[in-house]
């Protein structure tokens, strides 16, 4: 074991620890503790064993009756269990290794590096959604956009991934002027083409006029670059409008109508940051508000916002794919970094136009393009979750969110997906904590500087498999080739039960009826089968028997 | 018709409820039975048909420069807001309408106009299709323990009850009309269930008349004999459903409470159930959140909240889990009763029974439960719906609650019922239009007064002919889900909001695909299958053992291919963005494409119109499977309110 683990692990077993786990029996096991797990096991053959990644420990909680101590850990999937540890010293010290364990600051030091994978890779992961093969698609449809190298070094925009899709007319050295327009040298990129009408949507920072109103003649022109002659667009700030005039104090802003003529700014108020860490918080706790009354329930939900961020990121979402699919017009999206709410709707608008980004694979593509290449930081926003103790920083559940506007739009068009739910809460617990190194990291330059495809496994190259995929699979998937309209009223969306009571009640008759619904459609598809060879058969005797043949 | 006072107004407006830029241009017309608006765009013909039962409430708002607003609100939910271009022409409709809507007597009545095209022996047929006695024979009754009183024979004791009812063996008839005379209207314990598993039984009544101190031998007695009638247990609950408060207020008016003291072996519990009038505020302010026009996610949740409704359901369906845990858990049987012993007791009785007993949760079941705790034991539906024009204070949600209450349950056991959410709002459709005889009058004695069963019909055989529609293709009679007492949960997040029943005509809010519809289709495809399977083995032996066969197979090819579940093309949920803007994009209304529904004179005869028109919107989501009439009493032919196109400013 590695130096640094050791010393963090005061005591590594303990016998006779009690484990309380939500629905499911007790278990009286020996604990141990190693460098990335939190294992509790009975060495009998029919309790199933505890193994818990310590990075998926938000915070834990001691107390003591007489000398028995009972420790509380919360989980970053919103996981609770208890574990009961007779002797002070030992649970003291399990305490604060585990502690020190589950807030290691080495990204080297995360389990991803050391995990080796128990299946055969059959696909590596990691080469599954290279930006050159997704740019193969686009030159397909259209001979307007080039991919550039510009960003090769990451040197213009460390947030940017080193091949980036722009307007064939504009040069690399246009570029270069933009990014230092552009807050973190995010200069617009292409984020996607609806190939129905050549429309496009492109997402960047916000750019940096100042109080003064400076212009930028390259930034105007490049995405002037994207629009068809006598066409205007809509550039979608995620920001209320006051919050993007205090930002011209900080050096950043808007684009002003004066300098772009041809666009029509509307802004939309999409929370950021801490807001939402409190926001998810709050929500949490209400759902773990053990009084039983409707009026708290209902008033701590509605204090929460978490309803109300889902509502108004998946608006916005829906209103970029309106100017792109019925106004037909092409769409600019930013926010301040252009990392965060920005990503939000531009991936929930392809998921509403793009009927590929309704399969699993396609969905995995747009996390890959949309999310990891696009430099939202994982690695800072899912750092601590709902029962963390600490004052958020960077934490936010940005990426949560929108797998939750996701989850609503697959509740709407329930067969229009060709992923279930479990997918997204896959997606949610990994992002927060996982083996594999896919969410590793705060941008395409720091993996690359961890060499994660060399040293880690791809949570893809896992997913990708015939026994996962078949658990993903959504039974009702019937491919749907239109755009998808969600409604966005406040009846119609709902509290996302498979992630936030999760662990509150017991999912025993959903999931019943999910094997009932899948059940119904096995035995027709087996029909089917049957009656079709049995078909083949009859036509087979029929042709054999000449007297059919005569009239 | 002579409340007519104008039959045909051209040139109206009907306002897209969510977005008011949406709207459709169209002739109203007013029938003897009928509100019915036609869509006049060139090659449009969609029809909105209202019945004039079902209309709630007509209010004619300040005119405006474009014309003078009617706003109509209907018992099931939906809202109407026309334009009417003329004053004089809006006054006349309002006047008609508020005449029409609010009979003043029973004959007026729509069940008593409705003639289907059925012959008169098949019309009383349908009146037996339902048998209580038959559902007391299932329970095991009358055995050794509970037999069938003739006591209020000719509704001499109590005048709402019904003619037939099941005491314990021991009361005799003094004690029976004893106990009577001690309870309100006469309203003395009797049996509502009886688990024959562990011979607990839930028995309802309505209140004491016990004042401060009053007691009454015969009602101690009654109490007793039900005890009895339990052999393995040695006490019983009494489940008071009202709010503690509301019970002792009423002792001041010579009513009340049991006292354990005088009562042996009783186990006293409130369980807080709120009122009539509280339940009538709720709703409505329940109801103004659903109206509010693209509300926030903190005014619906505020409005939600504020409202109670949600805490009220709970309430309900908590009392019902208590009953039923003492008579499945503990054999112990109840004694339920609220005030007069119609309304909470009606809903809390049933809640446990449908808790309790599979029977209750299958299509026949349910509506057996509804023709035993609500229409036999006299839920007083006539002045709960405003069948009649009345006492507004008599109106009250009570059998919304019902549903309600059951829908959470469907929610939370998707297996466990036979029968589907549509089923549930086509009864409450039913119970409030008039269209049956069935919840028309207060009690029994109401009803056989007014010859219900000889002039009308029932809506349970018209329910179960179209069971197919009400059917839930989760259900399997065998499944581990539809056995036993279900534990229900009622954590406040266990709890959802019924857009299904209270945004019924917001087409725009609900999933655009069903699921359900979708596994349906699959099943019909799968018996088709199973048919084909069978029939196909048949002539392969056929073919093998005669040689010379000179039956041709090739007419039973198999035609279907995959995809042919999908029934019909109908989009009628067309699938278009809604406002996201708030008005920031300009919209234009566009064209509907059209459904080609030809006007139908609306006989009296025709019953309410199944088929939704087909719409055809190429944009729209989906092939669309979730379509086909949701509803087929459903009077609205409106294919795709939901329709709208926006053009860049």
């Amino acid at each position: 074991m590695i130096m640094e683990f050791a010393e963090l692990i005061k005591t590594p077993r303990v016998d006779g620890v009690v484990l309380h786990r939500p629905f499911m029996p007790t278990v009286e096991g020996t604990l141990c503790l190693t460098g990335h797990h939190l294992i509790l096991s009975s060495r009998q053959d029919n309790t199933e064993e505890l193994w818990l990644l310590h990075s998926n420990i938000d915070s834990i909680e001691k107390r003591f009756v007489g000398s028995l101590g009972h420790i509380t850990v919360k989980c970053k999937d919103l996981r609770m269990i208890q574990l009961e540890i007779t002797g002070m010293e030992e649970c003291l010290n399990i305490a604060s290794s585990i502690e020190a364990l589950s807030t290691l600051d080495s990204v080297s030091l995360m389990y991803p590096f050391f995990y080796r994978p128990m299946f055969e890779v059959i696909e590596d992961g990691w080469n599954s959604f290279l930006p050159q093969n997704a740019f193969k698609d686009l030159e397909s449809m259209t001979d307007e956009w080039r991919l550039s190298e510009v960003n090769k070094d990451f040197s213009l925009c460390p947030s940017y991934p080193p091949l980036v899709a722009v307007p064939k007319d504009v040069d690399d050295e246009t570029l270069k002027k933009v990014a230092t327009f552009r807050h973190g040298g995010r200069f617009p990129v292409l984020s996607y083409y609806h190939k129905k009408n050549g429309m496009v949507m492109m997402r960047a920072g916000q750019p940096l006029t100042g109080t003064n109103g400076r212009r930028c003649k390259e930034d105007e022109k490049l995405i002037n670059a994207t629009l068809r002659p006598g066409k205007r667009g809509y550039i979608i700030d995620t920001r209320a409008i006051n919050v993007a005039q205090q930002a011209k104090a900080r050096g950043g802003g808007f684009e002003l109508e004066a300098n772009y003529p041809q666009w029509r700014r509307i802004h939309k108020a999409i929370e950021r940051y801490n807001v939402l860490q409190e926001s998810l918080i709050k929500l949490v706790e209400a759902c773990n508000d053990q009084s039983h009354s409707m009026d708290r329930w209902l008033s701590k939900l509605e204090a929460s916002n978490w309803q109300t961020n889902v509502k108004e990121i998946l608006t916005t979402a829906c209103l970029a794919a309106q100017c792109i699919d019925r106004e037909g017009a092409s769409v600019l999206v930013h926010g301040t970094e252009g990392t965060d709410s920005t990503l939000q709707v531009t991936s929930l608008a392809q998921i509403i136009l793009d009927p590929g980004c309704r399969t699993i694979k396609g969905f995995q593509s747009l996390v890959e393009r949309e999310w990891l290449q696009a430099g939202h930081p994982f690695q800072q926003r899912c750092a601590q979750s709902a029962f963390s103790n600490s004052k958020p920083r960077y934490e936010a559940p940005v990426f949560l969110l929108f797998l939750d506007c996701v989850w609503q739009i697959l509740r709407q068009f329930p067969c229009s997906f060709e992923f279930n739910e479990s997918f997204l809460v896959l997606l949610f617990e990994h992002a927060y904590a996982s083996q594999f190194g896919t969410f590793l990291g705060n941008s395409a330059a720091e993996r690359a500087r961890l060499c994660l495809p060399e040293k880690t496994v791809s949570l893809w190259s896992w997913v990708n498999r015939p026994q996962e995929l078949e658990r993903l699979t959504n039974p009702l998937y019937e491919p749907n080739s239109l755009v998808i309209w969600p409604s966005v009223a406040p009846q119609s969306l709902l509290l996302w039960e498979g992630v936030f009571l999760r662990w509150n009640r017991s999912s025993k008759c959903l999931d019943e009826a999910y094997e009932e619904m899948v059940h119904i459609i096995e035995y027709n598809k087996e029909l089917q089968t049957k009656v079709n060879s049995l078909r083949r058969q009859l036509a087979q005797l029929e042709t054999e028997d000449p007297l059919l043949h005569t009239p | 018709m002579e409340h007519i006072r104008l039959p045909k107004v051209e040139n109206v407006k009907l306002l897209d409820r969510i977005s008011h830029r949406r709207r459709r241009v169209g002739t109203l017309y007013l029938t003897a039975t009928h509100t019915i608006f036609v869509e006049s765009e060139a090659g449009v013909r969609n029809e909105t048909w209202v019945l004039h039962s079902l209309v709630c409430s007509v209010d004619k708002l300040a005119a405006t420069p474009s014309g003078c607003p009617l706003l109509i609100h209907c018992k099931n939910f939906q809202v109407l807001h026309f334009i009417i271009s003329k004053e004089q022409e809006c006054h006349d409709i309002h006047l008609s309408l508020q005449r029409l809507s609010q009979p003043e007597s029973y004959d007026e009545l729509y069940c008593f106009a409705y003639k289907p095209n059925v012959d008169e022996k098949e019309r009383r047929q349908e009146w037996d299709f339902l048998d209580l006695k038959a559902d007391y024979s299932r329970m095991g009754l009358p055995n050794s323990l509970w037999k069938l009183s003739p006591v209020n024979q000719h509704y001499k004791v109590s005048d709402t009850y019904p003619a037939d009812l099941f005491v314990p063996e021991s009361a005799t008839p003094p004690v029976i009309v004893g106990s009577s005379k001690f309870r309100s209207r006469g309203r003395f314990p009797a049996l509502s269930y009886y688990c024959k598993d562990n011979h607990a039984a839930i028995c309802r009544s309505s209140q004491p008349l016990s004042g401060f101190s009053a007691r009454c031998l015969e009602d101690e007695q009654m109490l007793e004999a039900i005890l009895r009638s339990n052999p393995r247990s040695d006490f019983m609950y009494v489940v008071d459903t009202r709010p503690k408060l509301n019970a002792i207020a009423n002792r001041a008016a010579g009513k009340g409470y049991e006292n354990e003291d005088n009562y042996s072996n009783i186990k006293f519990q409130f369980v807080g159930i709120e009122n009539i009038h509280v339940m009538r505020n709720s709703q409505q302010k329940m109801l103004e959140v659903c109206e509010l026009r693209s509300p926030s996610m903190s005014d619906f949740l505020e409005g939600l909240e504020s409202s109670g409704w949600m805490k009220h359901i709970k309430a309900v369906l908590d009392a019902g889990i208590f009953i039923a845990k003492a008579v499945a858990e503990e054999g112990t049987s109840v004694l339920v009763h609220c005030s007069d012993g119609w309304d909470r007791t009606s809903q809390v009785c049933s809640v446990a029974c449908v808790l309790l007993d599979p029977y209750y949760r299958t299509l026949r079941g349910f509506m057996v439960l509804i023709e035993k705790d609500w229409v036999s034991f006299g839920h007083r539906f006539s002045h709960r719906c405003k069948h009649l024009v009345g006492d507004p204070k008599e109106v009250s949600p009570i059998i919304d609650q019902l549903l309600e209450c059951v829908w959470q349950l469907m929610e939370q056991f998707p297996c466990a019922f036979e029968f589907n959410e549509r089923f549930l709002i086509a009864i409450h459709n039913h119970v409030y239009s008039c269209q049956f005889g069935n919840f028309i009058g207060n009690n029994q004695r109401e009803r056989i007064e007014l010859r219900v069963h000889e002039r009308t019909h029932s809506l349970w055989s018209y329910l179960w002919a179209n069971r197919t529609d009400y059917t839930n293709p989760l259900y399997r009679p065998n499944h581990s889900q539809t056995q036993g007492l279900l534990r229900a949960s009622t954590s406040p997040y266990s709890f959802k909001f019924w857009k299904g029943l209270y945004n019924r005509f917001d087409h725009g809010m609900h999933p655009r695909q069903s699921v359900e519809d979708y596994l349906r289709a699959i099943q019909e495809e799968t018996q088709q299958l199973e048919e084909q399977l069978t029939s196909h083995t048949q002539k392969i032996s056929q073919l093998e053992q005669e040689q010379e066969c000179s039956d041709s197979c090739k007419a039973t090819t198999f035609d279907k291919s995959p995809t042919v579940w999908a029934p019909g093309n109908n989009l009628s949920l067309a699938n278009t963005p809604q406002d996201y803007t708030g008005g920031f994009i300009t919209g234009s209304p566009c064209q509907p494409k059209g459904p080609d529904s030809i006007l139908l004179p609306k006989s009296t005869n025709q019953i309410s119109d199944a088929s939704f028109s087909n719409g055809s919107d190429q944009e729209s989501g989906i092939a669309d499977l979730s379509c086909r009439s949701p509803l087929s009493e459903d009077s609205t032919r409106d294919p795709d309110s939901d329709e709208a196109a926006y053009s860049a400013a």
